[in-house]
């Protein structure tokens, strides 16, 4: 977008002199032959700093887990046995934990975010836009040691009291339900952390839909509602086909954080490291939380490189959906410099 | 609005969709209340019991054994304000260069598609893997948890946050306020330096502001790089206590006066996050 010049080759320097400084400014500019080099320098290095931090990252992953990949191999994720004594490792407690909890989170979070996005671009009066705005994005602030604190010693206990134990005594014994919703209801498991994430990453979801769903051209919108459509209509049929990329980039986006999440989960989730059944209630693990709670502690060996292997699983999940949120966010801003 | 010339058929189907339409619109409105609700209760719960384990001895006594009778976070508190700025400090400079790079020198290349691409990637990336990063180059290699290492992961996070800011507020600068700081012969790192980073100066603090903002909560990328300490330490080569860190370890305890703590340590933290994040839009807008 912006015209870049190759200022610091071009002849204009040596003719031109400046006409703001108006004294002698030729010695001035002499002063400083390289700083243009120089710059740039840095800039560039500032560059390559971002790209190498990437590739080391991957690269000092992939070497710490070694032990674990040569052990395991793939099998890794699928054996669910964690047995630091034994020292036999597997990660797919962890991993379930993580794409459960993440799940929940979404089902919840999206269609909140939804409607929090459809209130603030079309519903809420002008002057209240801006305040609704800034308190959502203020709960995105909100540290996540915030949300797992207040989830272990505030939310935990009403969640089992209020939520889990009717859900038990009145689906206890229906079949498939019945197993979903058994274990101890203590505010504490699979379904606590779910909710707690789909808390955090609503304003994350929220804010980038309504960002995406203000880039609808007006003329779109009015000629919807000149013909007589509801504001729903306008919404459904008109914005969410036109920014459809950019919602599913935003809910990818929120997926992201949720599975990379560490002090929320790691409070509610029990750190159980057993899979013996599908209840929500169950207190299981998530890899983030078996990081937490376990690396510091674990002796240099196995043990240290499972872990590592888990991150290593984590970093390429959440770099798979980072990387397809990017390209779908992206995509719908070229369409709307196409189309404007 | 008068419907009565309008079939029967053509009304049922006016009044399902004014009925669709109510419901979505209160859903709406539902989820929006939703949203500040859990806001509403997570700050009134932290108000209530952060205030009731604050006093002053909190901001002036070391962090205190289980079930002692008096203690504070005076360490933690110390620990994190001194990593945290280091941090800011060291990713902030790093961050600038390569928003720069970004929004003036590497638009069209390839190379600068790519560090876009991966500097977004690294600002949601989560935070705990750059502490397994820093742990497996810094903490294994010496052998010894330290500040420097916890420093070191909380400008990783830095970095990428202004980076992102940085571009786009350079972004924001007219072309025009560039081709005539070029037109007067303006070398190139000078119309950088003193025309378009100097309109965006409000845009880029702002940034540096919230990047503050989201380090001085992080506590994943500190549990095995800076660890914890219970004493006061200044030493930037030995285990250093931190807020959020303390805050963990005090929650997860079954100790009463620990858990005090613990919420009036969430307390400090969410007024300094928020106050931090209300200042950078403040500052922002009265710039733009």
């Amino acid at each position: 977008m912006s015209a870049t010049f190759p200022a610091g080759a071009s002849p204009a320097e040596k003719n031109t002199i400046s006409t703001t400084s108006g004294g002698s400014p030729a010695p001035r500019k002499r002063r400083l032959p390289w700083a243009d080099t120089a710059f740039s320098f840095a800039a560039h290095a500032a560059a390559l700093i971002t790209l190498s931090l990437l590739a080391a990252i991957i690269a000092s992953l992939v070497v710490g887990a070694w032990p674990a990949i040569r052990e395991y191999g793939l099998s890794f994720l699928w054996r669910s046995e964690w047995d630091p004594v034994e020292d036999k490792y597997g990660g797919l407690v962890m991993i379930y934990g993580t794409l459960a909890t993440s799940f929940i989170a979404l089902l919840i979070a999206v269609p909140v975010s939804f409607g929090i996005a459809l209130f603030l671009t079309e519903l809420s009066p002008a002057w209240l836009r801006r305040p609704l705005g800034v308190a959502i994005e203020l709960l995105a602030a909100v540290p996540s040691i915030v949300y797992g604190m207040w989830g272990l010693l505030i939310f935990g206990p009403i969640l089992a009291t209020y939520v889990q134990q009717p859900l038990q005594r009145a689906f206890g014994d229906v079949p498939v339900i019945g197993a979903l919703v058994a274990g101890p209801p203590v505010g504490i498991g699979i379904l606590s952390a779910g909710i707690i994430l789909a808390i955090m990453v609503i304003p994350f979801i929220a804010s980038v839909i309504r960002d995406v769903f203000e880039t609808t051209p007006a003329l779109l919108k009015e000629s919807a509602y000149g013909l007589g459509s509801t504001t729903w209509e306008v919404v459904w049929k008109v914005v969410l086909p036109y920014t459809k990329s950019g919602v599913v980039g935003a809910i990818m986006l929120g997926l992201g954080r949720a599975l990379g999440e560490t002090m929320a989960v790691t409070f509610v989730i029990g750190n159980f490291n057993q899979l013996d059944s599908l209840s929500l209630f169950q207190a299981a693990n998530s890899i983030t939380s078996a990081l937490a709670n376990e690396f510091a502690e674990a002796a240099p060996g196995l043990h240290q490189a499972s872990l590592i292997y888990l991150g290593l699983v984590l970093f390429f999940i959440t770099f798979v959906v980072l990387a397809l949120s990017k390209l779908l966010l992206s995509r719908l801003k070229r369409n709307e410099g196409s189309r404007t | 609005m008068s419907f009565t010339e309008l079939s029967p058929a053509k009304m049922s189907m006016h009044g399902r969709r004014k009925a669709v339409n109510g419901i979505a619109l209160t859903l709406s409105l539902g989820a929006m209340s939703f949203g500040l609700f859990w806001l509403a209760w997570i700050l009134l719960e932290t108000f209530r019991l952060g205030l009731g384990g604050m006093a002053l001895a909190v901001f002036t006594e070391m962090t205190p054994p289980p079930l002692a009778e008096s203690g504070g976070l005076a360490n933690a508190i110390f620990g994190s304000a001194l990593m945290v700025s280091l941090a800011t400090a060291l990713g902030t400079p790093i961050g600038i260069l390569a928003g720069i790079y970004l929004a003036e020198y590497g638009q069209r290349s390839w190379l600068g598609r790519i560090t876009q691409f991966i500097s977004d990637i690294l600002l949601s990336a989560p935070s705990i893997v750059i502490g397994l990063f820093i742990y497996s180059v810094v903490v294994a290699q010496l052998r010894s948890f330290s500040a420097m290492a916890g420093i070191l992961a909380l400008a990783l996070i830095v970095f990428p946050v202004v980076t992102r800011t940085t571009e786009n507020m350079l972004s924001l600068i007219p072309n025009s306020l560039r081709e005539a700081a070029y037109a007067l012969g303006t070398p190139k790192w000078k119309v950088i330096y003193s025309v378009t980073l100097k309109a965006a100066r409000a845009g880029v603090i702002t940034g540096v502001l919230l990047a503050l903002a989201r380090i001085a909560g992080e506590t994943a990328p500190l549990l095995f790089t800076a660890l914890s300490n219970q004493f006061w330490s200044s030493n930037l080569g030995e285990p250093m206590a931190s807020l959020p860190v303390t805050i963990f370890k005090f929650a997860m305890s079954p100790y009463e006066n620990w858990r005090d703590l613990a919420w009036a340590g969430v307390l400090i933290i969410t007024l300094g996050v928020l106050a931090l994040n209300i200042l950078a839009r403040v500052l922002f807008r009265n710039k733009n």
